[in-house]
């Protein structure tokens, strides 16, 4: 077993061709390898991300799939030892071109951590902190209402509107996790990442997140990693499976865990290693 | 002889200890034995059931010897001796004399006999001591060793006995605060109300009074008593100069914090932030005459060329170099706190598009403000303790201004000149440094306490 999973290794180390999608492609990675230092985090991935649907990243630990999502919004660039090569394009943009300001993209591209991570200060500013750096409300009215628009598309706003000036982080875990998406989505972005987002969470708090997401959909293109492959699987239109750095498959997440073409992908679906 | 006591003392507990030791190491090592201590608890415990009653025999027996030592003294001379503090001095100081071989002249009969009676007396007293204790403890070493046994539950009953030394330590320490608290307070409460006392002031007169001059009231015919006790010229003297060393190493602390804990390499930072320590562990008296010899004059040459007269014992150059020696106490906790600012929030505003900088404005710093505060106030409150500096940069005269050009005095360094060189306890004087003393504890408690509320808020922030 070992042994073949060794001589799958260098097959599928071949660059992974994307199936060309028939909807336009929101994000295109081409050839993205990560280096932390000496290690080699992630090799030579290349996937299209299609808008207007969910894509699940799912795999073992350790495999890349975080990795990959954070060279999404550069968030890899706050690790010093953390080096990107390749390209990714997202609206045939490309998001490493020296001359494109990294805010700028951050706030096009928002991102929901594993832990819920609410500033310690009160919901209203929570959600109004990403507005705010950004100039986007040009009055206090303005500043309210995207608050309540962003925290009704995150499904809180019924739960909180009584207690907006309360602190974000006495919040149960699962409304923190919706906070943070209200966070994100108040400046409006294209992509949504999301980190893990149901790992910290109960259950229930979990089914409501990807009943959000599932809503969310419409409006954003989201890219989600997940631990639960139950999760990918009723969340995504489209799911990548990593293995030790290296995208294995790509495809609709129906196709994924019904029929996958690649021998690890199916012993990761139906649990024999991972 | 005290010598010998505790020498004994010490081969008994070592001795004790290996016996007991060696006796429960025997018992285990036969078959079928569950033993519920190690060796070593019962060895430590027969070692303290040792020290225990020895130390305690000592510290009983040593008194009642010499008391009765005194005493058999005193039954060769009449009761007026004895009970006349002078006489009974002097006879006491004569045994010692003779007993040392440094009496002058030859002594009187009675006085040679009670000196053998006093050095009989104690040398068989000391021997009892001994005795009492070397077979006190070594009872109880027997007791622990007849009882060394798989059962005996050596180690929970050491841990009892460690508990109790932690508890006197910890004791000590709270009672010597206590201590202090209630000497303060008598002292205060003298000056304040104390008919025999002369020159005092009314609470109000100290309080709201504006003319400090202590020197005045030495006699009830000098100066002017009314006025010579007035605490507002120190109050503001001392809140000048930790306004100033505020002002300096407010901003200087916190933006070496910032720059360390968010922009410096780690590198850069390895070796930055011992440096900035260091100039915590400075004595102040080296920064004070820095800032008598060097900053003083500094300041005073560059007010001449722009023609201010400057004295040369400023309220500034002490607040200056107060600033440079309380930034370690502001940046050196502050890094600390935002530090502990957990990365996820950075992330999360990085994850909005904020900017490094609007990071740390927007939520950083509101994160870690309240331990900011408290690093403050920590630094405000060692500011307003200070002595050596004030003392050498920024004189002694009790002048009621806020203008940090002239010279001024605070609470502590009158506290210091009052108390400086021989005193007498009695006077208005010197208890007037204990109300100074009063005031100044009463301001660094609230401000302690209001530190430690705002870490307790601080603690609940995020979590």
């Amino acid at each position: 077993m070992k042994m073949d999973m060794t001589t799958q290794g260098i097959q599928a180390a071949q660059p992974y061709v994307a199936a060309k999608s028939s909807t336009a492609s929101k994000v295109v990675a081409r050839g993205v390898n990560v280096h932390y230092g000496e290690k080699h985090a992630l090799k030579d991935v290349s996937v299209d991300v299609p808008d207007q649907a969910v894509m699940a990243f799912i795999g073992p630990s350790g495999c890349g799939k975080s990795t990959f999502l954070r060279c999404i919004n550069r968030m890899n660039d706050t690790i010093p030892i953390c080096r990107v090569t390749g390209k990714i394009e997202i609206d045939s943009k490309d998001i490493y071109d020296p001359s494109l300001d990294v805010v700028q993209l951050r706030a096009r591209v928002g991102m929901v951590f594993q832990k819920p991570n609410p500033f310690p200060k009160s919901i209203y500013e929570n959600v109004a902190y990403g507005p705010r750096i950004h100039g986007l409300a040009k009055s206090k009215t303005d500043l309210d209402e995207i608050v309540q628009t962003s925290l009704e598309k995150a499904g809180l706003f019924k739960e909180v509107k009584d207690r907006l000036n309360d602190s974000g982080t006495g919040l149960s875990g699962g409304q923190q996790q919706r906070l943070c998406i209200a966070r994100a989505i108040a400046v409006s972005p294209d992509v949504i990442l999301m980190d893990e987002p149901c790992s910290a969470l109960d259950p229930i708090a979990t089914a409501k997140i990807e009943e959000l997401i599932d809503e969310l959909r419409s409006n954003f293109c989201i890219i989600i990693v997940t631990h639960s492959m139950q999760q990918a699987a009723r969340v995504s239109q489209r799911t990548a499976f990593f293995h030790l750095g290296i995208l294995v498959e790509e495809g609709e997440t129906e196709t994924i865990f019904t029929n996958p073409r690649d021998e690890r992908t199916r012993d990761y679906i139906t649990g024999r290693f991972g | 002889m005290t010598a010998v006591y505790f020498i004994t003392l010490a081969c008994l507990v070592i001795a004790g200890y290996f016996i007991a030791a060696q006796r429960a190491k025997s018992l285990r090592a036969a078959p079928g034995a569950a033993f519920h201590s190690l060796p070593t608890y019962h060895g430590m415990l027969a070692a303290v059931s040792l020290f225990v009653p020895m130390v305690l025999v000592f510290a009983i027996g040593t008194p009642i010897v010499k008391h009765l030592a005194t005493s058999s003294v005193f039954s060769f001379f009449p009761p007026e001796v004895a009970n006349d503090p002078l006489q009974r001095g002097v006879v006491l100081r004569d045994v010692g004399n003779i007993l040392d071989g440094r009496h002058q002249g030859e002594p009187s009969a009675t006085l040679r006999s009670a000196a053998t009676s006093f050095a009989h007396v104690l040398s068989t007293g000391r021997l009892i001591v001994l005795g009492a204790g070397v077979a006190l403890g070594i009872a109880s070493l027997l007791l622990v060793l007849s009882r060394i046994s798989a059962t005996f539950r050596a180690r929970n009953l050491f841990e009892r006995f460690v508990i109790a030394a932690l508890v006197l330590c910890a004791l000590v320490a709270i009672l010597t605060t206590i201590g202090i608290v209630f000497s303060v307070v008598w002292e205060t409460y003298r000056f304040f109300f104390d008919p025999t006392l002369k020159g005092r002031p009314t609470v109000t007169d100290f309080l709201f009074g504006t003319e400090w001059n202590p020197q005045a009231a030495l006699r009830a015919d000098q100066g002017d008593i009314k006025t010579a006790y007035g605490f507002i010229p120190l109050l503001t003297g001392t809140l000048l100069i930790t306004f100033i060393a505020i002002l300096v190493a407010g901003p200087l602390g916190l933006f070496s914090a910032i720059y360390l804990s968010e922009y410096a390499t780690p590198r850069f930072r390895a070796w930055a932030k011992p440096i900035l320590e260091i100039l915590a562990g400075i004595p102040t008296v080296v920064l004070g005459f820095f800032a008598a010899l060097t900053v003083a004059p500094l300041i005073r040459g560059w007010g001449e060329s722009f023609g201010l007269d400057i004295a040369s014992e400023s309220a500034l150059a002490a607040g200056l170099v107060m600033g440079m020696m309380i930034i370690p106490f502001i940046s050196s906790l502050s890094d600390d706190v935002i530090n502990a600012v957990p990365q996820s929030l950075r992330d999360g505003a990085y994850a909005l598009g904020a900017t490094k900088s609007e990071t740390i404005k927007k939520v950083v710093l509101p994160a870690a403000l309240p331990g900011i505060v408290s690093a403050f106030m920590l630094a405000i409150s060692r500011a307003i303790g200070e002595t050596m500096i004030v003392v050498m940069a920024a004189g002694l005269a009790a002048n009621l201004t806020l203008n940090p050009l002239d010279a001024v005095t605070t609470i502590t360094v009158q506290i210091k000149t009052i108390l400086v060189g021989d005193q007498e306890f009695d006077s208005a004087k010197t208890l007037a440094a204990f109300a100074l003393g009063f005031v100044l504890f009463f301001v660094t408690l609230v401000l302690n306490i209001i530190a430690q509320q705002i870490v307790r808020r601080y603690r609940e922030q995020y979590d």
